[in-house]
C-alpha cells in the first residue's frame, strides 16, 4: 500500500471519528456528575439542524458552531429540568429526549433537505503540513478536528486539575456527601447537563457543516449512542474517549477500504467490527476491575433527593 | 409515610405526562398529515376513490420515498375531486407496518400503495383482512386477488450509466457504494459493469457495501475511500445525497440516485437515475376508477417512462451523450437487452451464450457477480 493511500486513510478516521469525540466528551462530563442521560442522539441531531441552518445563512464557521452548542445545551436544558427539578426518571426521560430530538429535527429541518452547506476551509499547520505522509494525515484538517482535541484536553484538566471539577467528580461519587459538604448538587449538575448537551450539539454538527454537507432526518443513524458506549469504553477519562474514538473511525474505514480492495470478507461482519470491539472492550475492563468495585461514578444514574 | 406517597405519585405523573407528550411531539408530523388526509375530503362525495401511500422513508429524503410522493401528488393533480389521498411516512418495515396499514384501510382507503420490499409480508396479511380493498406492492414478489406488485427496471438506467462511466473515466476505476446483497443491487452492478466494459476493456469496478439504505455519514466516508483508492467515477444504490456532495466537494464524478441529485452536485452529477412512479400510479387509480382494476405484475422500463435520466451534466460530451442516447433509445425499441451473452458469472462458468438474453426470473432472483468484478459478493442471508 502506497504511502498516499494511508495518509488519506488516517486522515480519513480523523475525520469520522471527530463527532464520535465531542459527543463522548459532552456524555462523559454529564456521566462525571452522576447523571445518565440517554437523549445524547437527540442532542446531536438537533445541533446538526441548527449549525447546519445558520451556516446556510452565510454565518462562519464559528458562529455555526457555537448556535450548535447552544441548541445542544438548551435541549439539555429541559432534560435538567425534568430530572433535577421534577425528579423524573432519567432512563426514561433521556430516551423521551431522544425521540423529540429526532422528531423536532425531522419536523424543523424538512424545509432544508437539499441545501448544501458552504464548504469549510482546511487548515494547515504551517511546516508541520508539508511533511510527508504525517502533514496530509495530521496536520490538513478543519478547524473542528484540531477543536475535539483541544476540547478533550480541556475537559481533562478542568475535571482532572481544577477545583471546580474536584467538586463535579464529588457529586458524581457520591451526592448526599457533596449536599452534606454545602454543594449544590442540582445546580452542579444543570451545568454539567449544559455544558454535555453544548458539546453533544457540536458533535452534531460536525455531520452537518463538515463530514456530509447535508441535512436530512435521521441522519445522526445511532452515533449518540456509540458515544454513550465510548464512556464507558474509555472508563469515563477524557483521553481514553479519543483513543475510543479514533479505534471505533479506524474500524470503520478499515473496513470500507478493505471491501475496496476486494477483501472478501462478508460486509455484515465488517459492519459488526466496531460494535464487537465495543464488547470486547466492556468485558476486558469488568474483568480488570474484578473485586475493586464499579469503575463508574458511584452516583451515576441516582435521582437526587434533598431530605430535609 | 402519606406525603412520600403523594411525592412518588405527583413524579410518577410528571413523568408519564412528559413522556407521553415527548411522543406525541415526536410524531407530530405524521399525525397531522394523517388528519389533514381525513379531513381534506369534506368538500369531496362518497364516490371518490381514496388512495393510501405507505411510505419507508420521510417524504423529504429527495430520493427514494420522495419520488413516491411525487406519484402521489400527480395523482391528485390528473383526477382532482374523484380522489383523495393520504399517506404515512416513516413506517418501519415489520409488524408496525401492518397495523398502520390497517388503520388506513378502516378509515377508508379503497386502494393502498405500500412502497418499499419490506412491507411485502404486512401486505399480504392485510390483503387478507380487507378482501375489499385493493393493495399495490412495490418490488416484492408476493401477490394475490386484491393484491398488485410493480417495480421498475432500473438496470436499464444502469446500462447507461454504466456506458457514460466507461467512456469518461481516466483512472479505469469505478467507485460504486451499494447498500445490501439483494438481486435488485447486484443486478445494478452487473449492469453498469457489462456496459461499462463494452466500452472500455480496462475499466475496474470497486464496490463498498455499506449495509444500510440511508446512512449519510457512512455513504459519505464510503465515498471518500473510493476515491483515495483512486475511483474518478461513483455510483450509488443507497439513498442520500452524500456521496453526490463528496465527488462535488474532490472534483470527482458520480451519478444521481432514484432523484435527480443536481443541487448536490452541479459540476459532479453526470446525470441520474429517476424513479418516475406517476404513470404507474396514475394507470392504477384510474383503472380503480373505472372498475377494470385487476391484479397485475408490472415491471416498467425506460418505454413506460418509469425510468428515466435527468439532464447531462456540463462535463458529458457530445459523443458520449450521443451514445447513450442511442443505447437508451435500442432498449426502447427493444433492439437492446443490457444482459445479453456472452456472459459469464464471476466463477468462470457460462450463464448466457452469445445472442441469448436473460429471462427475468433470472433476473429477479439474481444473486451472482457477472466475470470481471472483482471482490466476492456477501451473502444476502
Amino acid at each position: 500500500m502506497d504511502m498516499i493511500l494511508l495518509s488519506a486513510i488516517v486522515h480519513a478516521i480523523l475525520v469520522a471519528s471527530t463527532p464520535l469525540v465531542f459527543a463522548g466528551l459532552g456524555a462523559l462530563i454529564q456521566e462525571r456528575a452522576g447523571v445518565l442521560n440517554l437523549g445524547i442522539e437527540g442532542l446531536m441531531i438537533v445541533g446538526a439542524l441548527a449549525g447546519f441552518v445558520v451556516a446556510l445563512s452565510g454565518q462562519p464557521l464559528i458562529v455555526s458552531v457555537l448556535a450548535a452548542a447552544m441548541a445542544g445545551a438548551l435541549l439539555a436544558s429541559l432534560f435538567g429540568f425534568l430530572v433535577l427539578r421534577c425528579l423524573a426518571n432519567p432512563i426514561a426521560s433521556g430516551l423521551a429526549l431522544t425521540l423529540f430530538g429526532l422528531g423536532l429535527s425531522a419536523l424543523a429541518g424538512a424545509q432544508y433537505v437539499g441545501q448544501s452547506a458552504p464548504q469549510v476551509a482546511v487548515w494547515h499547520i504551517p511546516l508541520l503540513s508539508n511533511i510527508p505522509f504525517v502533514g496530509k494525515a495530521f496536520f490538513s484538517h478543519d478547524p473542528l478536528v484540531y477543536g475535539s482535541i483541544l476540547a478533550a484536553t480541556v475537559v481533562w484538566w478542568f475535571l482532572m486539575r481544577s477545583r471546580p471539577g474536584l467538586v463535579l467528580r464529588a457529586v458524581g461519587e457520591n451526592h448526599d456527601s457533596a449536599h452534606a459538604l454545602g454543594f449544590s448538587v442540582r445546580g452542579i449538575r444543570f451545568l454539567a447537563i449544559l455544558a454535555g448537551g453544548g458539546l453533544a450539539g457540536i458533535g452534531g454538527a460536525y455531520l452537518t457543516l463538515i463530514q456530509t454537507p447535508l441535512f436530512v432526518e435521521g441522519m445522526t443513524a445511532g452515533r449518540g449512542w456509540i458515544a454513550l458506549a465510548l464512556v464507558v469504553f474509555a472508563s469515563w477519562r477524557p483521553f481514553r474517549v479519543i483513543a475510543g474514538a479514533y479505534l471505533f473511525g479506524c474500524v470503520t474505514i478499515v473496513q470500507l477500504h478493505s471491501q475496496a480492495f476486494g477483501v472478501s470478507i462478508p460486509s455484515q461482519i465488517l459492519s459488526m467490527l466496531p460494535y464487537l470491539a465495543t464488547i470486547l472492550v466492556l468485558v476486558f475492563i469488568s474483568w480488570r476491575s474484578k473485586g475493586k468495585g464499579s469503575v463508574g461514578p458511584s452516583s451515576l444514574g441516582k435521582t437526587f433527593k434533598i431530605s430535609h | 409515610m402519606h406525603k412520600f406517597i403523594m411525592q412518588w405519585r405527583t413524579r410518577f405523573i410528571v413523568s408519564l405526562v412528559v413522556i407521553f407528550s415527548f411522543g406525541i411531539v415526536a410524531k407530530y408530523g405524521n399525525i397531522e398529515r394523517i388528519w389533514e388526509g381525513i379531513e381534506t375530503p369534506i368538500v369531496s362525495t362518497d364516490a371518490a376513490v381514496k388512495a393510501g401511500f405507505i411510505y419507508v422513508g420521510p417524504v423529504a429524503d429527495g430520493g427514494w420515498t420522495y419520488e413516491h410522493d411525487q406519484g402521489r401528488l400527480a395523482v391528485e393533480k390528473a383526477y382532482g375531486d374523484k380522489v383523495t389521498t393520504v399517506f404515512v411516512e416513516n413506517v418501519a418495515e415489520g409488524p408496525d407496518a401492518e397495523r398502520v396499514i390497517g388503520q388506513m384501510a378502516n378509515d377508508g382507503a379503497d386502494i393502498i400503495f405500500t412502497t418499499s420490499f419490506g412491507f411485502m409480508n404486512p401486505t399480504i396479511k392485510s390483503a387478507k383482512q380487507f378482501p375489499n380493498v385493493k393493495f399495490e406492492h412495490a418490488t416484492g414478489y408476493k401477490k394475490a386477488d386484491n393484491v398488485a406488485t410493480y417495480s421498475s427496471r432500473f438496470y436499464e438506467g444502469r446500462h447507461v450509466l454504466g456506458l457514460i462511466a466507461g467512456k469518461m473515466t481516466k483512472t479505469n476505476t469505478i467507485g460504486y457504494i451499494a447498500s445490501f446483497p439483494i438481486p435488485e443491487v447486484v443486478r445494478g452492478i452487473n449492469a453498469a459493469y457489462l456496459a461499462a466494459k463494452s466500452v472500455n476493456p480496462n475499466v475496474k469496478f470497486k464496490v463498498i457495501w455499506v449495509s444500510s439504505w440511508f446512512d449519510p455519514g457512512k455513504e459519505a466516508d464510503a465515498a471518500t475511500a473510493l476515491i483515495d483508492q483512486g475511483a474518478d467515477i461513483l455510483m450509488q444504490h443507497t439513498d442520500s445525497s452524500a456521496p453526490m456532495q463528496i465527488a462535488e466537494k474532490k472534483g470527482m464524478y458520480a451519478f444521481g440516485q432514484a432523484s435527480n441529485m443536481a443541487a448536490a452536485g452541479p459540476t459532479a452529477q453526470l446525470t441520474a437515475i429517476i424513479d418516475n412512479w406517476s404513470p404507474y400510479y396514475l394507470e392504477r387509480v384510474g383503472a380503480l376508477i373505472k372498475g377494470s382494476w385487476a391484479s397485475s405484475d408490472t415491471w416498467g422500463g425506460f418505454d413506460t417512462g418509469m425510468v428515466e435520466l435527468a439532464p447531462y451534466g456540463k462535463a458529458v460530451p457530445a459523443d458520449v451523450r450521443q451514445l447513450a442516447d442511442n443505447a437508451k433509445k435500442a432498449i426502447i425499441e427493444g433492439r437492446l437487452h443490457p444482459f445479453t451473452g456472452p456472459i459469464n458469472k464471476q466463477d468462470g462458468t457460462s450463464w448466457l451464450k452469445a445472442g441469448e438474453t436473460a429471462d427475468d426470473g433470472t433476473l429477479l432472483g439474481m444473486g451472482f457477480y457477472v466475470e470481471g468484478i472483482e471482490g466476492s459478493l456477501p451473502s444476502a442471508n
